[in-house]
Protein backbone atom coordinates (compact mmCIF):
# COMPACT_ATOMS: atom_id res chain seq x y z
CA UNK A 1 0.00 0.00 0.00
CA UNK A 2 1.16 3.34 -0.69
CA UNK A 3 1.24 6.12 1.80
CA UNK A 4 -2.00 7.18 0.31
CA UNK A 5 -3.67 3.99 0.96
CA UNK A 6 -2.33 3.74 4.48
CA UNK A 7 -4.15 7.36 5.03
CA UNK A 8 -7.36 6.15 3.68
CA UNK A 9 -7.51 2.78 5.23
CA UNK A 10 -6.75 4.86 8.70
CA UNK A 11 -8.97 7.21 8.04
CA UNK A 12 -12.07 4.75 7.56
CA UNK A 13 -11.04 2.75 10.78
CA UNK A 14 -10.82 5.90 12.61
CA UNK A 15 -14.06 6.78 11.46
CA UNK A 16 -15.85 3.38 11.99
CA UNK A 17 -14.81 2.99 16.24
CA UNK A 18 -15.65 6.59 16.22
CA UNK A 19 -18.91 5.94 15.48
CA UNK A 20 -19.78 2.90 16.48
CA UNK A 21 -18.19 3.98 20.02
CA UNK A 22 -20.58 7.59 19.53
CA UNK A 23 -23.45 4.86 18.73
CA UNK A 24 -22.96 2.65 22.20
CA UNK A 25 -22.99 5.65 24.05
CA UNK A 26 -25.53 7.97 22.74
CA UNK A 27 -27.79 6.98 20.66
CA UNK A 28 -29.42 3.92 22.16
CA UNK A 29 -32.61 3.35 24.56
CA UNK A 30 -30.60 2.72 27.99
CA UNK A 31 -34.33 2.89 29.70
CA UNK A 32 -37.47 1.83 28.27
CA UNK A 33 -39.06 5.03 29.93
CA UNK A 34 -36.31 7.29 27.96
CA UNK A 35 -36.22 7.55 24.66
CA UNK A 36 -32.86 7.15 23.27
CA UNK A 37 -31.79 9.44 20.34
CA UNK A 38 -31.81 7.24 17.25
CA UNK A 39 -33.19 9.57 15.11
CA UNK A 40 -31.89 10.60 11.53
CA UNK A 41 -31.09 14.83 13.48
CA UNK A 42 -29.04 12.91 15.79
CA UNK A 43 -27.31 10.17 13.78
CA UNK A 44 -26.43 12.95 11.57
CA UNK A 45 -24.90 14.81 14.71
CA UNK A 46 -22.68 11.56 15.66
CA UNK A 47 -22.13 11.66 12.17
CA UNK A 48 -20.45 14.93 11.85
CA UNK A 49 -18.74 14.87 15.00
CA UNK A 50 -17.00 11.49 14.52
CA UNK A 51 -15.80 13.21 11.15
CA UNK A 52 -14.13 15.69 12.89
CA UNK A 53 -12.45 13.58 15.49
CA UNK A 54 -11.16 11.51 12.50
CA UNK A 55 -9.82 14.41 11.11
CA UNK A 56 -7.65 15.56 13.73
CA UNK A 57 -6.64 12.05 14.99
CA UNK A 58 -6.72 9.37 12.36
CA UNK A 59 -2.37 9.93 12.85
CA UNK A 60 -3.00 8.91 16.50
CA UNK A 61 -4.62 5.21 16.26
CA UNK A 62 -2.90 3.98 13.13
CA UNK A 63 0.28 5.81 12.46
CA UNK A 64 1.40 6.22 8.82
CA UNK A 65 4.82 4.88 9.05
CA UNK A 66 3.56 1.72 11.38
CA UNK A 67 4.34 -1.56 10.46
CA UNK A 68 2.88 -4.85 10.56
CA UNK A 69 0.26 -3.39 12.90
CA UNK A 70 -2.30 -6.24 12.76
CA UNK A 71 -0.03 -8.63 13.47
CA UNK A 72 1.26 -6.19 16.76
CA UNK A 73 -2.45 -6.04 17.53
CA UNK A 74 -3.00 -9.34 17.91
CA UNK A 75 0.14 -10.17 20.08
CA UNK A 76 -1.43 -7.50 22.18
CA UNK A 77 -4.34 -9.40 23.44
CA UNK A 78 -2.27 -11.98 24.98
CA UNK A 79 -0.50 -9.76 26.69
CA UNK A 80 -3.00 -7.83 28.22
CA UNK A 81 -4.79 -11.52 29.49
CA UNK A 82 -1.25 -12.07 30.97
CA UNK A 83 -1.09 -8.63 32.50
CA UNK A 84 -4.51 -8.82 33.88
CA UNK A 85 -3.76 -11.75 35.97
CA UNK A 86 -0.27 -9.94 37.00
CA UNK A 87 -2.17 -6.81 38.67
CA UNK A 88 -4.41 -9.76 39.94
CA UNK A 89 -1.76 -10.90 41.99
CA UNK A 90 0.15 -8.26 42.58
CA UNK A 91 -2.25 -6.57 43.91
CA UNK A 92 -2.69 -9.09 46.75
CA UNK A 93 0.87 -9.10 47.66
CA UNK A 94 0.92 -5.36 48.21
CA UNK A 95 -2.48 -5.77 50.18
CA UNK A 96 -0.81 -8.35 52.48
CA UNK A 97 2.31 -5.60 53.13
CA UNK A 98 0.23 -3.14 53.80
CA UNK A 99 -2.08 -4.98 56.31
CA UNK A 100 0.82 -7.16 57.99
CA UNK A 101 1.47 -5.40 61.47
CA UNK A 102 5.17 -5.20 60.97
CA UNK A 103 4.91 -3.93 57.40
CA UNK A 104 7.48 -5.63 55.27
CA UNK A 105 8.46 -3.13 52.70
CA UNK A 106 12.09 -2.18 51.83
CA UNK A 107 11.27 0.88 48.75
CA UNK A 108 13.99 1.28 46.65
CA UNK A 109 15.05 3.08 43.00
CA UNK A 110 15.75 0.86 40.45
CA UNK A 111 16.70 1.91 36.63
CA UNK A 112 17.28 -0.63 33.71
CA UNK A 113 17.56 0.05 29.87
CA UNK A 114 15.30 -2.04 27.25
CA UNK A 115 15.82 -2.60 23.95
CA UNK A 116 12.22 -0.71 23.39
CA UNK A 117 12.39 2.27 21.21
CA UNK A 118 8.92 3.31 19.52
CA UNK A 119 6.16 5.15 21.59
CA UNK A 120 3.74 2.71 22.41
CA UNK A 121 6.03 0.30 22.89
CA UNK A 122 7.42 2.63 25.69
CA UNK A 123 3.82 3.56 27.14
CA UNK A 124 2.75 -0.08 27.56
CA UNK A 125 5.93 -1.22 29.21
CA UNK A 126 5.40 2.17 31.71
CA UNK A 127 1.97 1.61 32.04
CA UNK A 128 1.80 -1.77 32.55
CA UNK A 129 4.76 -1.36 35.01
CA UNK A 130 2.17 1.52 36.76
CA UNK A 131 -0.50 -0.60 36.70
CA UNK A 132 1.31 -3.58 38.54
CA UNK A 133 0.93 -2.99 42.04
CA UNK A 134 4.41 -2.65 44.38
CA UNK A 135 6.33 -0.22 41.53
CA UNK A 136 5.59 2.78 39.66
CA UNK A 137 7.59 4.13 36.84
CA UNK A 138 9.03 7.61 37.47
CA UNK A 139 10.94 8.74 34.29
CA UNK A 140 11.63 7.51 31.12
CA UNK A 141 14.53 8.38 28.61
CA UNK A 142 12.81 7.33 25.31
CA UNK A 143 16.80 7.81 23.70
CA UNK A 144 18.22 4.66 25.34
CA UNK A 145 15.10 3.06 26.09
CA UNK A 146 16.00 3.79 30.09
CA UNK A 147 13.87 3.39 33.13
CA UNK A 148 13.49 4.67 36.40
CA UNK A 149 10.84 2.88 38.96
CA UNK A 150 10.84 2.95 42.22
CA UNK A 151 9.48 -0.40 43.87
CA UNK A 152 8.27 -0.71 47.49
CA UNK A 153 9.81 -4.18 48.27
CA UNK A 154 12.64 -6.55 47.08
CA UNK A 155 10.52 -8.63 45.35
CA UNK A 156 8.62 -6.58 42.66
CA UNK A 157 11.92 -4.67 41.56
CA UNK A 158 14.28 -8.34 41.30
CA UNK A 159 10.99 -9.32 38.71
CA UNK A 160 11.96 -6.26 36.48
CA UNK A 161 15.83 -6.36 37.25
CA UNK A 162 16.25 -10.30 37.11
CA UNK A 163 13.67 -12.42 35.53
CA UNK A 164 12.97 -9.47 32.94
CA UNK A 165 9.78 -10.94 31.92
CA UNK A 166 7.46 -8.12 31.28
CA UNK A 167 10.14 -6.23 29.38
CA UNK A 168 10.49 -9.64 27.20
CA UNK A 169 6.76 -9.79 26.44
CA UNK A 170 6.34 -6.32 25.25
CA UNK A 171 9.26 -6.64 23.52
CA UNK A 172 7.83 -9.79 22.00
CA UNK A 173 4.88 -7.80 21.50
CA UNK A 174 6.22 -4.92 19.35
CA UNK A 175 8.94 -7.02 17.47
CA UNK A 176 11.60 -4.77 19.24
CA UNK A 177 14.10 -7.75 20.23
CA UNK B 1 -31.17 -15.79 46.39
CA UNK B 2 -29.63 -15.97 42.77
CA UNK B 3 -26.18 -17.18 42.34
CA UNK B 4 -26.18 -13.55 39.94
CA UNK B 5 -26.36 -11.95 43.14
CA UNK B 6 -23.94 -14.23 45.12
CA UNK B 7 -21.36 -13.79 42.57
CA UNK B 8 -21.83 -9.61 42.33
CA UNK B 9 -21.77 -9.41 45.96
CA UNK B 10 -18.58 -11.65 46.22
CA UNK B 11 -17.03 -9.22 43.51
CA UNK B 12 -17.75 -5.95 45.30
CA UNK B 13 -17.19 -6.85 48.64
CA UNK B 14 -13.01 -7.93 47.31
CA UNK B 15 -13.87 -4.79 45.43
CA UNK B 16 -14.63 -3.00 49.08
CA UNK B 17 -11.72 -4.77 50.61
CA UNK B 18 -8.91 -3.62 48.03
CA UNK B 19 -10.07 0.15 48.34
CA UNK B 20 -10.17 -0.12 51.90
CA UNK B 21 -6.32 -1.53 51.69
CA UNK B 22 -5.57 1.43 49.98
CA UNK B 23 -7.26 4.17 52.49
CA UNK B 24 -5.14 2.02 55.03
CA UNK B 25 -1.81 1.89 53.58
CA UNK B 26 -2.48 5.98 52.58
CA UNK B 27 -2.33 6.30 56.57
CA UNK B 28 0.02 3.31 57.53
CA UNK B 29 3.13 3.87 54.78
CA UNK B 30 6.18 5.94 55.62
CA UNK B 31 6.39 8.28 53.03
CA UNK B 32 4.91 10.35 49.66
CA UNK B 33 5.96 7.64 47.14
CA UNK B 34 5.05 4.20 49.27
CA UNK B 35 1.30 5.80 49.83
CA UNK B 36 1.06 6.38 46.25
CA UNK B 37 1.41 2.94 45.95
CA UNK B 38 -1.35 1.90 48.31
CA UNK B 39 -3.93 4.52 46.61
CA UNK B 40 -3.02 4.40 43.00
CA UNK B 41 -3.07 0.77 42.71
CA UNK B 42 -4.89 -1.01 45.66
CA UNK B 43 -7.81 1.37 44.05
CA UNK B 44 -7.38 0.63 40.30
CA UNK B 45 -8.10 -2.99 41.24
CA UNK B 46 -10.46 -2.06 44.03
CA UNK B 47 -12.75 0.36 41.31
CA UNK B 48 -12.51 -2.70 38.28
CA UNK B 49 -14.21 -5.24 40.95
CA UNK B 50 -16.88 -2.78 42.16
CA UNK B 51 -17.73 -2.39 38.02
CA UNK B 52 -17.44 -5.90 37.40
CA UNK B 53 -19.70 -6.66 39.96
CA UNK B 54 -22.21 -4.17 38.96
CA UNK B 55 -21.54 -5.61 35.50
CA UNK B 56 -22.89 -8.43 37.12
CA UNK B 57 -25.54 -7.39 39.14
CA UNK B 58 -27.42 -5.52 36.00
CA UNK B 59 -26.99 -8.52 33.65
CA UNK B 60 -26.50 -8.09 29.98
CA UNK B 61 -27.58 -4.81 29.08
CA UNK B 62 -27.02 -1.74 27.36
CA UNK B 63 -25.15 -0.53 30.57
CA UNK B 64 -22.41 -3.45 30.67
CA UNK B 65 -21.16 -2.13 27.88
CA UNK B 66 -21.14 1.81 29.60
CA UNK B 67 -19.75 0.63 32.34
CA UNK B 68 -17.12 -1.78 30.68
CA UNK B 69 -15.72 1.83 28.90
CA UNK B 70 -15.50 3.02 32.31
CA UNK B 71 -13.71 0.18 33.10
CA UNK B 72 -11.38 0.41 30.34
CA UNK B 73 -10.50 3.97 30.49
CA UNK B 74 -9.64 3.61 34.81
CA UNK B 75 -7.23 1.44 33.58
CA UNK B 76 -5.65 3.72 31.00
CA UNK B 77 -6.01 6.95 32.74
CA UNK B 78 -5.24 5.26 36.32
CA UNK B 79 -1.19 4.85 35.75
CA UNK B 80 -0.98 7.94 33.74
CA UNK B 81 -1.83 9.99 36.82
CA UNK B 82 -0.11 8.20 39.42
CA UNK B 83 2.96 8.41 36.73
CA UNK B 84 2.29 12.04 36.51
CA UNK B 85 2.70 12.83 40.24
CA UNK B 86 5.61 10.43 40.91
CA UNK B 87 7.46 12.01 38.30
CA UNK B 88 6.18 15.46 39.62
CA UNK B 89 7.36 14.73 43.09
CA UNK B 90 10.96 13.57 41.83
CA UNK B 91 11.55 16.03 39.81
CA UNK B 92 10.85 18.67 42.64
CA UNK B 93 13.52 16.78 44.64
CA UNK B 94 11.34 14.53 47.41
CA UNK B 95 13.41 12.05 49.21
CA UNK B 96 12.20 8.77 48.93
CA UNK B 97 12.14 7.11 52.74
CA UNK B 98 14.39 3.94 53.20
CA UNK B 99 14.20 1.46 55.23
CA UNK B 100 15.21 2.11 58.65
CA UNK B 101 14.92 5.91 58.60
CA UNK B 102 12.07 7.04 61.28
CA UNK B 103 8.45 7.87 59.00
CA UNK B 104 7.58 11.15 57.84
Amino acid sequence: MGSKGVKAFSMIVTFCIMFVFWVLLSAWVSYHETPGHFNLLHVCEGIIAALIVTVISHELLIPEKGEKVLVKSLRLIPYLGWELWQIVLANFDVAYRILHPKMPIDPRIIEFETTLRSDFALTTLANSITLTPGTITILVEPEKGKFLVHALAKKPADALLVDKTMQKKVAHVYMEE
Amino acid sequence: MHSIDLIATVLMAFGAFFMFTGALGLLRLPDFYTRLHATGKCDTLGEVLLIVGCMVYQGWSFLTIKLFFLMLFIFIANPVATHAIMKAAYVTGVKPWKKGEERR
